[in-house]
C-alpha cells in the first residue's frame, strides 16, 4: 500500500525541471508560430486560427495523413501477429535463447538513418542483394526511386524489419512468465494448441502486448528518418509521410505559421489515438 | 530438430541478410561495387575502415556520439532513480497526471520539436556542444526510464525500506547503499534503453550540433550527399555504428525482454 506523502515531489523535481525544459518551452514556441505570420526580420503578425483552418482543408494534409495512417495500419497488421508468431515458437528456454534474443535486437539498435542507408544499398535494382535477387533471379521489375509500390513495399519491409523484433521480445517476456502448471492443467484437460494459446497465452501476454502496440503505434506514427533516407518521399510524393511533409513545410519552404499548426493537429492526432489505443486494450482491466 | 524451432531461425536469417550486405560492402573496392553484383568481397580490401580510422572528421563523429549518448544515460538514469522511487512509493498531488504527461513526450514527434529545440539551446548558448544534445535527447529517455525503473521498484517490498530505516539508515544512504543494488537490474536495462534510444535518434543530434559535437550519422549523411556516393565508405561507417550497440546488448542479454514487461501498463 502507498503512502500518502506530499514531499515525494522532491523526489520528482529534477526530472519535472528536465523534461518541462525541453517539453514546455519548444511547445510554446511552436503555440506562437501557430498563430502568427512572420515575413522575416522577426516581425510577426497575428493570424489568429487562420493555419489551423488551411492546415485542416489541405489536400495535401489529407494526404500526408491518409498515407500515414496506411502505413501505420500496415506495419501494425504485420508486426504484432508476426512477432506473437515468433514468439510462441521460441523454445521457453535452453542455451540457445540469449543468442537468438540477442541477435534478434540486433536491429533495433542501429541508427536510424544507417536503416535506411542500409536498406538503400540492399535494394539497389543492379548491385543490391535483395534488388538483384528479385529483378534477375525472380524477374519482377522492381525499382523504388521509380515505381511508388515498390517504394511501399520496401518501407514496409524495412519497418518490419527493423521493429517486429520489439514486439517479439514483449510477448517472449509475457509468454516466459506463465508457470508450467497451467501448460499441464491444460494437458490434463485435453485442450487444443488454440484454446492454450486462447485462454492462457494470450491473456498473459495482454499487458506486454498493449505496451507493443502503443509503443510500435506511437513510433511508426512519428517515423520519420528511416523512410527519408531510404526513399525521400517519393516518387513523387507517394511515401511522404507525415513528419516527411512537416519538415518539408517547415525547413525547406520555411513557412513556420503553417508547419507549426501541423504539429499541433499532428501531436494532438497521435496523443488522441494512443489514447483509445489505451482505452479500449485495457477496458476489460477496469470492469 | 522440430519444424516448429525453424521459425525463429528463418526470421534471424531474414534480420541478418541487410546487415551481412551492408557490412559485405563495407569491405568491397568502389569499382567492385559499381561494376555489378557479387556476393562475396572479390578483392578484399580495409581501405574504408583506413579512411574512417585516419580522417579526424570520421573518428571524432563516433566519440562525439560516445560521449553525448553516454552523457544522456547518466543524466537520465540518475534523475529518474529519485523519481521512480517516488512514484512506486508514495502517493501525492497530481501523481497520475504526472506520470501520464511524462509518457505523452514519448509521443511526440522530434520532427516538431526540431526548430524550436534549434531556437531554446542557441538561446541558452550550449547550441553544438555534447550536453545540449545529452539534454535534448531527456526528453523521451526519461520518461522511458522512470517508467521501467517504475516497474523494477514495485517489485521491490516495501519491508524492505522499513528494516533499514529501523537500523537506523538514512533515507540516502539506504537509497544508494541497499536499494539501488538490489534493484541493480533495473538500472542496467534502463541504461541500455536510455543508450540504445539515444544512439539511433538522428534528427534532433543533428539540428543541435554543426561541428564541435556532430554525431557519427550526421557525418555520414554529408558524406552520402557531398562526395559523390562513395558506398564503400558508407558501408563502413555504417558497420561501425553496429558495434557499440552489439556491445552493450550482450551485457543486458538476460534483462532484455523483462525490462519492458516489468511497465506498469
Amino acid at each position: 500500500m502507498k503512502t500518502e506523502n506530499q514531499k515525494a515531489w522532491l523526489f520528482v523535481l529534477p526530472v519535472l525541471a528536465l523534461v518541462a525544459f525541453n517539453a514546455l518551452i519548444p511547445m510554446m514556441t511552436v503555440v506562437n508560430y501557430s498563430v502568427q505570420e512572420t515575413f522575416g526580420n522577426n516581425q510577426f503578425f497575428w493570424e489568429g486560427l487562420t493555419w489551423f483552418e488551411q492546415i485542416l482543408r489541405s489536400e495535401r494534409f489529407h494526404a500526408a495523413l491518409g498515407r500515414q495512417f496506411m502505413f501505420t495500419a500496415l506495419i501494425l497488421v504485420i508486426e504484432v501477429p508476426l512477432g506473437i508468431a515468433i514468439a510462441l515458437s521460441m523454445p521457453r528456454s535452453g542455451p540457445w535463447v540469449p543468442v537468438c534474443l540477442v541477435l534478434m535486437a540486433l536491429p533495433m539498435l542501429i541508427p536510424w538513418n544507417v536503416v535506411g542507408a542500409m536498406w538503400n544499398i540492399f535494394t539497389l535494382p543492379d548491385i543490391g542483394l535483395m534488388g538483384y535477387f528479385v529483378n534477375h533471379v525472380l524477374g519482377i521489375t522492381y525499382d523504388m526511386t521509380q515505381n511508388p509500390f515498390a517504394a511501399w513495399v520496401t518501407i514496409i519491409t524495412m519497418d518490419v524489419w527493423h521493429w517486429t523484433s520489439l514486439v517479439v521480445l514483449l510477448s517472449y517476456a509475457g509468454l516466459v512468465s506463465i508457470p508450467d502448471a497451467y501448460y499441464q492443467a491444460a494437458k490434463i484437460d485435453g485442450a487444443s494448441n488454440w484454446s492454450v494459446f486462447r485462454y492462457i497465452q494470450l491473456p498473459k501476454m495482454k499487458n506486454v502486448l498493449t505496451i507493443a502496440i502503443l509503443l510500435r503505434f506511437m513510433d511508426s506514427f512519428n517515423i520519420y528518418t528511416e523512410p527519408f533516407v531510404l526513399t525521400g518521399g517519393g516518387p513523387g510524393n507517394s511515401t511522404t509521410l507525415l513528419s516527411i511533409d512537416l519538415v518539408k513545410i517547415a525547413l525547406g519552404q520555411f513557412d513556420l505559421g503553417p508547419a507549426a499548426a501541423m504539429s499541433l493537429i499532428y501531436f494532438a492526432i497521435t496523443l488522441f489515438v494512443s489514447w483509445l489505443f489505451y482505452t479500449l486494450m485495457t477496458k476489460d482491466d477496469l470492469n | 530438430m522440430k519444424p516448429r524451432s525453424l521459425v525463429p531461425l528463418v526470421y534471424i536469417l531474414f534480420l541478418m541478410l541487410p546487415i551481412y550486405w551492408l557490412v559485405a560492402m563495407s569491405f568491397k573496392t568502389t569499382n567492385e561495387i559499381l561494376s555489378g553484383f557479387s556476393l562475396f568481397p572479390q578483392t578484399f580490401t580495409l581501405d574504408a575502415y583506413r579512411t574512417i580510422f585516419t580522417d579526424p572528421t570520421w573518428y571524432w563523429g563516433y566519440i562525439n556520439s560516445i560521449i553525448y549518448v553516454s552523457l544522456n544515460t547518466v543524466i537520465s538514469v540518475s534523475v529518474a532513480l529519485p523519481a521512480a522511487y517516488a512514484f512506486s512509493r508514495y502517493r501525492f498531488l497530481g501523481d497520475k497526471q504526472l506520470f501520464f504527461w511524462l509518457l505523452t513526450n514519448r509521443m511526440a514527434p522530434a520532427a516538431v520539436f526540431a526548430l524550436p529545440f534549434f531556437q531554446l539551446y542557441s538561446a541558452v548558448g550550449i547550441f553544438d556542444t555534447h550536453l545540449a544534445v545529452a539534454l535534448a535527447h531527456c526528453l523521451f529517455n526519461i520518461p522511458l526510464a522512470v517508467w521501467i525503473l517504475e516497474g523494477f521498484m514495485g517489485g521491490v517490498p516495501k519491508e524492505l525500506d522499513e528494516t533499514a530505516y529501523v537500523d537506523g539508515y538514512s533515507f540516502p544512504r539506504f537509497f544508494v547503499r541497499i536499494f539501488v543494488p538490489t534493484i541493480k537490474a533495473g538500472v542496467g536495462v534502463a541504461a541500455f534503453f536510455c543508450f540504445m534510444f539515444s544512439w539511433v535518434e538522428l534528427l534532433l543530434a543533428k539540428t543541435l550540433t554543426a561541428v564541435e559535437a556532430k554525431p557519427i550519422a550526421a557525418t555520414m549523411t554529408k558524406t552520402a550527399s557531398s562526395a559523390g556516393y562513395e558506398l564503400g565508405l558508407l558501408a563502413a561507417a555504417g558497420t561501425l555504428t553496429i558495434i557499440p550497440g552489439a556491445i552493450v546488448i550482450y551485457f543486458v542479454r538476460n534483462y532484455i525482454a523483462k525490462g519492458f514487461a516489468m511497465g506498469r501498463v
